[in-house]
């Protein structure tokens, strides 16, 4: 890979975490680290403090649904997108989540930015942040049931869009 | 023209329901329910260029109690519903309502779980303007049906 920043993070990650990164990939540039769930907030604290590389930013935060796509094993999976402005360099990491336990470290005491971007996340797949303050819907109605961008959940919802029991006045 | 040869100049005698409604339908004050690009259009059909004060509905009121037409300009979602059905309600009568563009009107392109697949399930409609978006001149348009509408209310009491 022709990509010294890039290559200088994953370096690092490797040396200090042997453990827990599961995957690299890279596609143009991109680098894309598949790592174990236990190890997220270690990792992204290491990636956020470290001198060198200084990935300060948490440009985004997506939930993914793997349901029924050949050789993924966990259903859902969180990834994070990072950018440091010091090396102008980009870096994905990547953590499954199983359908048996749906929960997560928030990077919310990291980032407060993920704030929202976490509660997006558990309002339309249902996966839990643990240890973000005010895990609530925020796009959808607060006593809306489901989560509807998971793909087993029909596009044309369960009737919720010709409910019209509105109190008058 | 008995009566008003006797009357003068400066009076005219008319019919109250033909009075009344002249005065409604070409001071109309709408309240423009704005929720996605339907209501860009609907922007520039009240500013200079297509001008909507040339049909008398240039005053916009935002607040439901000053309105007397809704203007609903957009995708109405499922959270968005009961709000609107709220400011409805808070509308004196006479009030009139128009579903601008195929998303009020039946939720358009957006098939899904989220969007109400048309505002007439839950409030009354009485002009419906077709176009993604509606062009100015179409929304104009929807205007002048609606005139036309209100010219044959009547202010007396019907029997029903
Ligand atoms: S009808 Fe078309 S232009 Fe109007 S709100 Fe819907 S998508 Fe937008």
């Amino acid at each position: 890979m022709d990509y010294p920043e890039g290559n200088q993070a994953l370096a690092k990650l490797r040396a200090t975490f042997p453990d827990s990164i599961i995957e690299v990939k890279e596609f143009r540039r991109d680098i894309t680290v598949t790592i174990k769930k236990e190890a997220l907030l270690s990792i992204m604290q290491f990636l956020r403090d470290d001198e060198e590389l200084r990935f300060n930013y948490l440009a985004s935060i997506s939930g993914v649904d793997y349901l029924k796509i050949e050789g993924v094993e966990n259903r859902f999976a969180v990834v994070y997108h990072l950018y440091s402005f010091k090396n102008n360099c980009r870096l994905a990491i990547k953590t499954f989540v199983t359908e048996g336990s749906l929960d997560i470290d928030s990077v919310y005491p990291l980032w407060k930015t993920a704030d929202w971007q976490e509660r997006e996340i558990y309002d339309l797949f249902g996966i839990i942040f643990k240890g973000h303050p005010a895990l609530k819907r925020v796009f959808l109605p607060e006593d809306y049931e489901g989560h509807p961008l998971r793909k087993d959940y029909s596009l044309e919802g369960r009737g919720e869009r010709s409910r019209f029991d509105y109190e008058e006045g | 023209m008995g009566l008003e040869s006797r009357l003068g100049d400066n009076i005219l005698t008319t019919v109250a329901d033909k009075f009344i409604n002249w005065g409604r339908k070409n001071s109309l004050w709408p309240l423009t329910f704005g929720t996605a690009c339907c209501g860009i259009e609907l922007m520039s059909s009240i500013a200079s260029r297509y001008d909507i004060s040339r049909f008398g509905a240039e005053v916009i009121r935002f607040s439901p109690r000053q309105a007397d037409l809704l203007v609903v300009a957009g995708r109405i979602v499922i959270k968005m519903g009961p709000v609107l059905k709220k400011i409805y309600d808070q509308m004196l009568e006479p009030k009139w309502v128009m579903a601008l563009g195929a998303c009020a009107t039946s939720g358009g392109v957006f098939d899904t779980y989220g969007v109400i697949q048309g505002i007439d399930q839950f409030i009354p409609v009485d002009v419906y303007v077709p176009g993604c978006p509606p062009r100015p001149e179409d929304i104009l348009n929807g205007l002048l049906k609606l005139q036309k509408k209100i010219e044959r209310d009547t202010v007396l009491p019907q029997e029903r």
